[in-house]
């Protein structure tokens, strides 16, 4: 699987009056491999603690590029008054948050987390860290992205919405606002499902809620006069400690062959036999 | 043969997934002197090149072929291209543009053509009509004429070449006579790219019909309004390569001009005509190293698919050392158009390495499309695969904007120049 390891969560803030975007810690992406050893594919550590991130390209979770574009676009219906990029992890964070302010965000928010306790930081601390920032910041809206694609957690939204106590709306395919009300249509297995939420409320982006727009070259240069806060999880009063630790990460174990057999009887003999039932 | 087969397919799927050019140089653009030589691009150049390598191979791969067959100008390609501001970069800030350098428009010039250098000319001669105006207009001629680019998309010409003048510039036979306080125009003027969709033209003539003038001081530098009564503008010429790019002969008959449109003043034309040139041909050479690159990739991605004689071609060594002058070559040219780029953009003259990087980058790419259509053996002649159509539009990579054969002469100019004295 591409992408794997690293810290987690997606996240976007939004606020109809606020809106708060968040972009996760970027991602790491698999490089385009040359003709040559597939030794630039995504590796396990020697030592199992998680996944080689060193000089892997990393760039704006997906899903979270859709929740920036959601955001942008609400602004320029004028239904929001302004959009917070935020972003918890180490520096480079500030690239993905640049990109977000290119897209049309007007200041971002760095939260800054040391490479080496990066890893630890998972969707409860991330989510601890958001929920402070959304108060401080008094925004009426939080939008994600629904999950991190290098860890798949889907749990940062939710974990948001219950430490603020505020209503949820995850996996939006869309988002409309009415009045004081959210209308969200959310993406179920069972088909769609319609919510309308009070604010203040937390969302989380699905795929099919809009293509994020490209970061016009005007609008790059804009965002280099658009300010970026840095702060610490501790001027925030946020621990980020976990309960969590990493055991140990392994690549999936290498399939091996079947076996054909030629009746149901010998099916379950075998079965027996490898001791699954 | 099924985890070779597996791996080559993660490679290809990465490939294609993540435009991440690994083999990627990235060259020094210093503003603050006497740090160093550095490689390294700064974020708003990487942000650049991200979004125009985003459109190249998102919005112009897919439609590229189209383009080239029905020979139709990319009409939506241009408007998406100025809606996102890869165009016009060069135009400064108090007509509305980006102000952009010569190293950012390279950037940008190299991942358009990467997709389709047909669609990357009529951009670039947008810049290249531009650049005398940018550079030898007055404050009230670059208002008119630069700031209407930047309200809505719309093309302009540089119009020097003539049927019967290419490379001896100073042969142009087009006249300007001046009339009172207008200027009467008449000649013929060939292979002017965007001739058929040009707002405006810059246009080359000769003002002063003393054969025995020098060109420094013979020929003018005007702006013409290409709907103005007398231009007759010629067929759409059926080219080789670049297909989708608008190529015309314009004729001039009684053209007036009024003399608010001379640049900088009679006699000062071959000059300017000539200075637009030095921030051009890095651009032009970038183009042309967006189409080598693009060769050896589709190369490499083909030979890492294709077996004969039980392994992949990347395992014979004819097509792996093939491969590797292939990506010395575009390295090699990729960083001569920076250092050109570089140095106009520090202000210094750069005629030597804008010659240097223009004549390396079109036979690199001439070379570079050829060999990877051997690569792809009986494909490679297919018109369904992409690479022959790279072999058609590379070759006027050697012919415009100063032939091969011209950038010889400058570069043996320059050169042996710094022996003499």
């Amino acid at each position: 699987d591409p992408g794997q390891g690293g810290p987690a969560s997606s996240r976007s803030l939004w606020s109809p009056w606020r809106l708060l975007p968040c972009e996760p810690w970027p991602l790491p992406q698999e490089p385009l491999t040359l003709p040559s050893p597939p030794a630039e594919q995504i590796r396990v550590k020697p030592d199992k603690t998680g996944v080689v991130t060193d000089g892997v390209k990393h760039s704006m979770n997906p899903f979270c590029e859709i929740a920036v574009e959601e955001a942008v676009r609400l602004k320029e219906k004028k239904l929001v008054k302004e959009v917070i990029a935020v972003s918890c992890g180490p520096v480079q964070c500030q690239e993905t948050i640049r990109t977000a302010l290119a897209m049309g965000a007007d200041r971002g928010i760095h939260v800054e987390v040391p490479a080496a306790e990066a890893d630890r930081v998972g969707p409860l601390q991330v989510a601890r860290v958001l929920a402070k920032l959304a108060e401080r910041e008094k925004v009426d809206l939080v939008l994600l992205g629904k999950q991190a694609i290098d860890d798949d957690c889907n749990q940062t939204g939710q974990m948001t919405a219950g430490l603020l106590d505020w209503p949820q709306g995850t996996f939006a395919s869309q988002v409309t606002l009415e009045g004081a009300k959210l209308k969200v249509e959310r993406e179920i297995d069972g088909g769609l499902e319609t919510l309308r939420l009070k604010l203040p409320a937390v969302v989380t982006t699905d795929l099919r809620l809009n293509e994020p727009r490209y970061a016009t070259l005007p609008n790059i240069m804009k965002a280099k006069k658009k300010k970026i806060e840095v702060i610490k999880a501790s001027d925030l009063g946020v621990d980020l400690s976990s309960k969590l630790t990493v055991v140990s990460v392994e690549d999936p174990p290498q399939r091996t062959a079947g076996v054909k057999v030629e009746t149901t009887e010998d099916l379950v003999a075998k079965l027996k036999e490898v001791g699954r039932i | 043969m099924a985890a070779v087969l597996r791996r080559s397919c993660g490679v290809l799927r990465s490939i294609s997934h993540f435009e991440w050019r690994s083999q990627h140089t990235e060259a020094a653009h210093q503003r603050e002197p006497g740090l160093g030589f550095s490689f390294e691009l700064t974020k708003q150049q990487k942000e650049f090149q991200a979004t125009a390598r985003k459109f190249a191979r998102e919005e112009v791969i897919p439609v590229a072929a189209k383009y080239d067959k029905t020979g139709e100008y990319p009409v939506p390609l241009v408007k998406r291209a100025w809606e996102l501001g890869l165009m016009n970069t060069h135009i400064p800030e108090s007509c509305g543009g980006l102000g952009l350098g010569t190293f950012d428009a390279c950037l940008i010039t190299e991942e358009l053509a990467y997709g389709c250098t047909g669609f990357q000319t009529a951009v670039e001669a947008n810049s290249l009509g531009q650049m005398p105006v940018i550079i030898a207009g007055n404050d009230q001629q670059q208002k008119k004429y630069l700031r209407r680019m930047t309200e809505e998309p719309m093309m302009c010409a540089y119009c020097v070449t003539e049927p019967g003048a290419g490379s001896d510039v100073a042969g142009i036979k087009t006249k300007a006579e001046r009339k009172g306080d207008e200027y009467v125009i008449n000649g013929q003027k060939m292979w002017i790219t965007n001739g058929g969709k040009a707002n405006w033209y810059f246009l080359l003539a000769r003002s002063d019909p003393d054969p025995k003038a020098p060109a420094s001081k013979a020929f003018t530098g005007f702006i013409v309004e290409a709907d103005s009564p007398g231009v007759q503008i010629g067929k759409k010429e059926l080219n080789m390569g670049q297909r989708c790019s608008d190529t015309r002969g314009i004729v001039f008959e009684d053209v007036k001009v009024p003399k608010e449109n001379v640049l900088i003043g009679e006699g000062a034309g071959f000059k300017i005509a000539m200075g637009a040139f030095d921030r051009t041909r890095p651009t032009v050479a970038a183009g042309a190293v967006g189409l080598a690159q693009r060769a050896l990739d589709e190369a490499t991605k083909h030979a890492l698919e294709r077996k004969t004689f039980g392994k992949l071609l990347v395992e014979h060594q004819g097509i792996s050392f093939l491969l590797a002058e292939m990506a010395m070559k575009v390295e090699l040219a990729r960083l001569s158009y920076q250092r050109a780029a570089w140095e106009v953009d520090a202000g210094r003259r750069n005629t030597f390495y804008a010659s240097i990087a223009k004549a390396f980058a079109g036979d690199t790419a001439n070379q570079l499309a050829s060999d990877a259509v051997q690569i792809f053996g009986g494909y490679g002649f297919n018109s369904e695969y992409p690479v022959e159509k790279l072999m058609r539009d590379a070759k006027i990579y050697q012919i415009y904007e100063g032939t091969a054969q011209i950038q010889r002469l400058i570069i043996a100019r320059e050169h042996i120049g710094k022996y003499k004295s």
